[in-house]
C-alpha cells in the first residue's frame, strides 16, 4: 500500500536527532507559524482536523484543549509517554527517532492553551528514549527553541522529562498526575477534570505522544489535508499501528486511519510461517478479542467500537491456530490483576478472581460453571470502578467467554489444555 | 507538604544513610523543575537507588525523605507502589524477561527456562556470586522484537535461548 509517511518520515534518518537535521525536513516551521497565530486559531485548526487522541480513548484533541479555562493560573501540558499497554511500542519509536517532532508538537499545544511548562511523563523502563529526548530538549534550549523566549517571541516555555517507576496505572491520566506529584499513582475521582484541576491543582492538558506528534503537520499542511486521510470525518489522519505476535514482519506501520485488518496483515508480510489466523486484538490488552471472521473490519475508532472492541492504542496482537485462547486471556488477566492499583474493591478483587479462574481452567482444574462465573465476575467489575482499568480488564475475559466458549468447555471437560504448547526454538 | 514535628522526630530516630554529595546536588537541581518538593520524589528515588547497589534499604529511604523534607511513611508508601524500586538486594545485573502476550506468542517461556537453567536460581533470587537476578516482567514496549529482555538499562531483542544465555554469560 503506497502511503506517504508523515509521522515516521524521519525514522531511519539519524540527522533528525539534531535541531539542524530536523529543520532540514521542515522542522520547527510549524512552531514558527503557530507563534504568529492567535492561540485560539491553533486550537481551531486542531479541532477542524478531527484529530482524536491516540493514547486509547480517542477523545477529540482540539476539544480537550478548548476546555482549558482562560484564568490567571499556571497551566501545564503533561505528555503521556507511559506506553505500558501490552502490545504497544509506537511512542517509543517516535521518541527514539524523531524527538524534535514531539518537542515541536508539545510547544504548539502549550502555545494554544497558554501553558508555560511541559512535563513528558515517560515510563521508567524507557531509559534510551529518555536519554534521546533529554539530549534533544537540551539542544532545543541552546538553539533558543525552548526557554525564556521561544524562537525570539518573548514567550517562555520550559520542558522536562519525568521518569515513571514501573506502574501501568500511571498511564491513566489522573494516576499520571498523582505520580508526577510524587505520590502513589492512584487515579483521582473525576470531576473535576484535569482541564480544570490537573497537575499541582492547575489546568492541565494530557495528550499522548502520537497525538502531539500530529500537531506540527496539521499546522503546516492544514486541517483539510489531515481530514483527507482516513475513513470519514470522525476518523481522520495518519495512524501508527504496532503489530506483534504471529506475523512475518512485526513492527510499527504508518497507514491511513481505518485500514482494514486484512490489508494491515498483508503489509506485515502475512501470518508467521504461513499459519492460519485464529484471532486478533486490535487495540492493546484492553481491547476485546476479535475472531478471524472479523478480519475485514476497518481499524478505526468507530468501526471497532461498533464491533464490540476498540482501537485503543492501535496495538495489534495477532494469533494463529496454535494459540490457546484461554492461555492468552489468562496472561492478560494476570497483567490486570498485577496492575490494579487496589483502590476500588470490584477492580482489586475482580481482577484477581478472573486471573485465578482462568488459570485453573488452563491448568485443567476448571469447575463446570466457570465460563458463567467468569462472565458474572466481569459484570461486577465493569462500570463499577473508578477508572477505566476496571473496564479494560474485562475486555479480554468477556470476549473469550463470548467467542471461544467451546475452548473453555473443552479445557474443563478434558481436564487439560487441548492445545499443545508450541515450542518456538529447537531443544538445546 | 512538610513534615510535622512528630514525623521529623521519627526521621531522626531512624538510621540515615548518607547520600553522596553528587546525588544531593542532582536532586536539588531536579527539585527546581517542580512547584512542590514531593514532585521530585520519583526522580530522587531513582538517583538514590542508583547510588546504593540498585535497591532501597530503609536508611536510604529515610535519607531521601529527609532530603525532600517528607514523612518517611509517605516515601515508603511510594516506594512500595512502583515495580522499579526494590526493597531487598538485587543482583549486580537485573534481568527482566518480558513474558506478556506478544512475547509469549514468540517463545518467551523458553527464554525464561533458559534463564532458570543458566543461573540456577528461582525468580527474584540472587545468584551466589551476587552477579544476577532475573524476573519475568510485563510488556516492555518492544513486542515487535519478541522475545526480548531488559538487562539493567538495555534492551536485548529477537532472543533465542542460546543468544540469551550467551548475553548473560558475558555479564561481569
Ligand atoms: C489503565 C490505563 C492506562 C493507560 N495508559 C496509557 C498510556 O500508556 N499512554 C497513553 O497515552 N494513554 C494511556 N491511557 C489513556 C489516558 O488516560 C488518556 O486518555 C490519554 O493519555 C489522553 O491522551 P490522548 O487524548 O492524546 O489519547 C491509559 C488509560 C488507562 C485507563
Ligand atoms: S478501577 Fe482499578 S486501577 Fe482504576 S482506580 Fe479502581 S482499583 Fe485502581
Ligand atoms: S509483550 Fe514483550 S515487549 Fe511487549
Amino acid at each position: 500500500m503506497a502511503f506517504e509517511k508523515t509521522l515516521t518520515q524521519n525514522v531511519g534518518n539519524p540527522d533528525a536527532l539534531t535541531v539542524a537535521g530536523y529543520k532540514k525536513n521542515g522542522g520547527y516551521t510549524a512552531l514558527e507559524a503557530a507563534l504568529k497565530m492567535e492561540p485560539d486559531a491553533i486550537t481551531q485548526a486542531v479541532k477542524d482536523s478531527g484529530l482524536r487522541g491516540r493514547g486509547g480513548a480517542g477523545f477529540p484533541a482540539g476539544m480537550k484543549w478548548s476546555f482549558i479555562p482562560k484564568i490567571d493560573k499556571p497551566k501545564y501540558l503533561v505528555c503521556n509517554a507511559d506506553e505500558s499497554e501490552p502490545g504497544t511500542f509506537k511512542d517509543r519509536l517516535l521518541m527514539e527517532y524523531d524527538p524534535h517532532q514531539l518537542i515541536e508538537g508539545c510547544a504548539i499545544c502549550c502555545r494554544a492553551v497558554g501553558a508555560n511548562t511541559t512535563y513528558i511523563y515517560i515510563r521508567g523502563e524507557y531509559t534510551k528514549a529518555a536519554r534521546i529526548l533529554e539530549a534533544a530538549i537540551h539542544e532545543a534550549y541552546q538553539a533558543g527553541i525552548l526557554g525564556d523566549s521561544v524562537m525570539g517571541s518573548g514567550w517562555k516555555l520550559d520542558m522536562y522529562v519525568h521518569m515513571g517507576a514501573g506502574a501501568y496505572i500511571c498511564g491513566e491520566e489522573t494516576g499520571m498526575l498523582e505520580s508526577l506529584e510524587g505520590k502513589r499513582g492512584q487515579p483521582r475521582v473525576k470531576p473535576p477534570f484535569p482541564a480544570v484541576v490537573g497537575a499541582f491543582g492547575c489546568p492541565t492538558v494530557i495528550n499522548n505522544v502520537e497525538t502531539l506528534c500530529n500537531v506540527p503537520h496539521i499546522i503546516n499542511r492544514g486541517a483539510a489535508w489531515f481530514k483527507g486521510i482516513g475513513t470519514d470525518e470522525r476518523n481522520t489522519g495518519p495512524k501508527l499501528y504496532a503489530v506483534s505476535g504471529h506475523v512475518e514482519r512485526p513492527g510499527t506501520y504508518e497507514l491511513p486511519l481505518g485500514v482494514s485488518f486484512d490489508e494491515l496483515l498483508e503489509v506485515c508480510g502475512g501470518m508467521y510461517k504461513g499459519g492460519t489466523l485464529k484471532a486478533f486484538i486490535p487495540g492493546g490488552a484492553s481491547a476485546p478479542i476479535l475472531k478471524a471472521s472479523e478480519s475485514h473490519l476497518k481499524m478505526d475508532f468507530d468501526t471497532l467500537a461498533k464491533a464490540g472492541s476498540m482501537l485503543g492504542s492501535a496495538a495489534v496482537i495477532v494469533m494463529d491456530e496454535t494459540t490457546c485462547m484461554v492461555r492468552a486471556a489468562s496472561r492478560l488477566a494476570k497483567f490486570f490483576a498485577h496492575e490494579s492499583c487496589g483502590q476500588c474493591t470490584p477492580c482489586r478483587e475482580g481482577t484477581n478472581w478472573m486471573e485465578i479462574i482462568l488459570h485453573r481452567i488452563e491448568s485443567g482444574h476448571g469447575h463446570p460453571n466457570d465460563a458463567d462465573l467468569l462472565y458474572s465476575v466481569s459484570k461486577n467489575v465493569g462500570g463499577n470502578s473508578l477508572c477505566a482499568l476496571g473496564d479494560a480488564a474485562i475486555g479480554p475475559v468477556r470476549s473469550l467467554v463470548e467467542k471461544f466458549r467451546d475452548e473453555i468447555e473443552q479445557h474443563i471437560s478434558e481436564h487439560a489444555c487441548p492445545v499443545p504448547h508450541r515450542r518456538y526454538f529447537a531443544a538445546a | 507538604m512538610s513534615a510535622t514535628a512528630e514525623q521529623t522526630a521519627s526521621v531522626a530516630e531512624l538510621a540515615l544513610a548518607t547520600l553522596p554529595d553528587a546525588a544531593k546536588a542532582e536532586i536539588a537541581e531536579i527539585r527546581k523543575r517542580y512547584p512542590t518538593a514531593q514532585a521530585a520524589l520519583l526522580p530522587a528515588l531513582h538517583i538514590a537507588q542508583r547510588n546504593f547497589d540498585g535497591w532501597l534499604a530503609e536508611p536510604v529511604i529515610a535519607a531521601v525523605a529527609a532530603e525532600l523534607d517528607l514523612p518517611v511513611s509517605t516515601v515508603y508508601g511510594v516506594v512500595t507502589f512502583y515495580d522499579l524500586y526494590h526493597l531487598k538486594p538485587v543482583g549486580r545485573h537485573r534481568i527482566r524477561v518480558c513474558n506478556n502476550l506478544s512475547c509469549q506468542l514468540r517463545g518467551a517461556e523458553e527464554i525464561l527456562e533458559a534463564m532458570r537453567a543458566e543461573l540456577g536460581v528461582g525468580e527474584d533470587e540472587v545468584t551466589d556470586d551476587g552477579r544476577c537476578s532475573y524476573i519475568h516482567f510485563e510488556c516492555l514496549g518492544s513486542c515487535d522484537t519478541a522475545p526480548m529482555m531488559m538487562i539493567d538499562d538495555d534492551y536485548h531483542e529477537n532472543l533465542t535461548p542460546e543468544s540469551a544465555r550467551e548475553i548473560v554469560r558475558g555479564l561481569k
